[in-house]
């Protein structure tokens, strides 16, 4: 009776999705670092009236735009990727994703293609005043897009401010507050905005070291690391404390994900917190996840099996269980969608109340196997803690930096610029290994608790997804290679040829 | 209103034609969009739930939530 869905197909589009996210947050960082820095730049030239920090300014703008111009829409390719290989995903979440795109879409629109414009085209035209606006608000139009796209993907981790409706197959917002400033979205906002001005002043330090390197532009380069350490610094300090709290939602709303972050099985009270192998920081795992050295943090088998005490004082239940409720859930949709064919809505009515009491389990009805519910422990164990570690050497990096543009022994040291410069590529590890626990951690849910990825997906044949798997390969990789190109040929020819 | 409109458009005009670099990027904008939105979207990306109805999608979508369920139990036993 039924066609059986080819789980090569779920592995196909889930690598094709995480193919185009990736390559996209290529850029999306940069451009929201960079905006930062050359807005800083040119609030300097219009204060001090110096010609030096405009030029400076109009450096970092045309990385920005080279940026700008090979990252730009590139992530439409995700909302193709949702209507064709996510089609009941894209139905069942009906509005509430709908409706943060849609904002963000039309205002990434007007605000970038607006002040953009005014940013590139406007230096001889505008007052130096309006430029300016024009260029924050550049930075700003970006990172209310960066907003509206971390609303959505912040519900998919947490979903709030909606209710199921099984008339239309839809999950509808009743609560459009709730969506939009979820504390999971507010924290997810920061952490990742501010993680991005840290990439911005990795870039900005380590292009600047390389003229450093090659004797040139000294002072504009010894500049450029000073405004870069400034905001890296403050950025890095505030991702750390982001960070922390976003650890703690995590404990509260993914446990499962935590517990695969720190390669916990059995959990207990009294957690230590593992840094690597068996060195470990005693009971600072509770006091992350519970603000309370003492805390109980579940571990992977005890999630599994139930049976503890949660922070609300209720006793977890088991995989099993919930498996159990969730078929009951999709039982009862089927029963309510016939009684409503047959027009018994008395029956109609008993199988909706069935359905919303065991609605919170919907999505385990689709779980056959519990070690399904586990996501890849060894790869969220170490991108945790390559994103962790090198937000700590970030730390130290921007206060090195800063102390020594302050001693003005900045050009001095060549072991230093080279570590600047190749500190770039580990800016983006970092950020990668972000959206790796972020997303393989919700793993196997598109959206948390109520629809895993074997029921998200659209019935398509596994081949189609490989073909345009590596048709975007081959296009990113071309795409890459031409900004790379781009990007060095104007960091080659340098400020002094704005 | 119609003076701001050519202002608006003579400012964009004059920037575009004063473009020494940014020619290039505009050049790998405009294939960049060509291919995704003409060669992807139409060839490679057609939304999976095109040409049904609100009703029909709703029924469509409905049928498949409960069937992959019944598909996941159906395979333990």
């Amino acid at each position: 009776m039924f066609e059986t869905i080819d789980t090569s197909m779920i592995d196909w589009s889930r690598a094709q999705f995480a193919l185009t996210a990736m390559y996209h947050w290529l850029f999306v960082p940069l451009t929201l670092g960079l905006a930062v820095v050359m807005g800083t730049m040119e609030t300097l030239y219009v204060v001090t009236g110096k010609e030096f920090w405009k030029r400076t300014a109009q450096f970092w703008m045309k990385l920005f735009g080279i940026n700008f111009a090979v990252g730009v829409a590139t992530g439409l390719i995700l909302e193709f990727e949702f209507g064709t290989n996510w089609s009941n995903y894209s139905w069942f979440v009906g509005d509430i994703f709908g409706a943060p795109l849609a904002i963000e879409g039309i205002l990434a629109f007007f605000m970038e293609a607006t002040f953009v414009a005014v940013m590139f085209f406007g230096w001889k035209k505008v007052s130096k005043g309006f430029h300016l606006a024009s260029t924050w608000l550049t930075g700003l139009g970006a990172t209310i897009s960066a907003w509206w796209i971390l609303v959505a993907n912040a519900w998919m981790q947490h979903p709030v401010g909606m209710a199921f409706n099984p008339d239309t197959m839809r999950n509808e917002m009743v609560d459009f507050l709730a969506v939009a400033f979820s504390p999971v979205a507010v924290m997810k906002f920061l952490h990742t905005v501010l993680s991005s001005w840290v990439l911005g002043a990795v870039f900005v330090i380590g292009i600047s070291a390389w003229y450093l390197l090659r004797k040139r532009e000294t002072e504009f380069a010894v500049a450029s690391i000073k405004v870069a350490s400034y905001i890296g610094l403050f950025a890095a300090l505030v991702t750390a404390g982001t960070g922390d709290k976003s650890a703690y939602q995590v404990a509260h709303v993914q446990p499962m994900k935590l517990a695969a972050m720190e390669g916990l099985y059995d959990g207990g009270y009294r957690e230590p917190l593992t840094v690597v192998g068996s060195l470990k920081i005693p009971y600072m795992l509770s006091f992350l996840a519970t603000h309370d050295t003492n805390g109980y943090v579940p571990g992977i088998n005890d999630l599994l099996n139930g049976g503890y005490e949660q922070a609300d004082g209720t006793v977890a239940i088991s995989a099993e269980e919930k498996i159990a409720r969730g078929k009951l859930a999709i039982e009862a949709l089927g029963q309510y969608r016939q009684a409503k064919q047959a027009g018994d809505e008395a029956a109609a009515g008993i199988s909706r109340r069935t359905l919303e009491e065991n609605m919170p389990y919907f999505g385990y009805g689709y779980i056959k196997d519990p070690a399904t519910l586990v996501p890849h422990v060894g790869l969220m164990f170490w991108s945790f803690r390559i994103m962790v570690g090198l937000g700590c050497y970030f730390i130290l990096f921007f206060a090195v930096m800063l102390f020594l543009a302050y001693k003005k022994e900045l050009a001095r040291f060549s072991w230093l610029h080279h570590i600047a410069l190749w500190s770039i590529p580990l800016a983006y590890i970092a950020s990668q290994a972000g959206w790796i626990v972020a997303e393989v951690g919700r793993q196997p849910w598109t959206i948390q608790d109520m629809l895993p990825v074997n029921a998200a997906i659209s019935r398509l044949e596994a081949g189609s997804v490989q073909t345009t798997f590596f048709i975007f390969l081959v296009m990113f990789t071309v795409l890459m290679i031409a900004e790379i190109g781009i990007m060095v040929k104007a960091i080659r020819k340098g400020p002094e040829h704005v | 209103m119609k003076k701001q409109i050519i202002t608006i458009f003579q400012f964009y005009r004059d920037g575009f034609r004063e473009m020494t670099w940014g020619r290039t990027l505009w050049w790998l904008i405009l294939v960049k969009l060509f291919v995704i939105f003409v060669i992807l979207k139409l060839f490679f990306f057609p939304s999976f739930l095109k040409g049904k109805t609100e009703q029909e999608k709703q029924e469509y979508v409905g049928t498949e939530l409960i069937d992959r369920a019944l598909e996941e139990s159906k395979e333990i036993h």
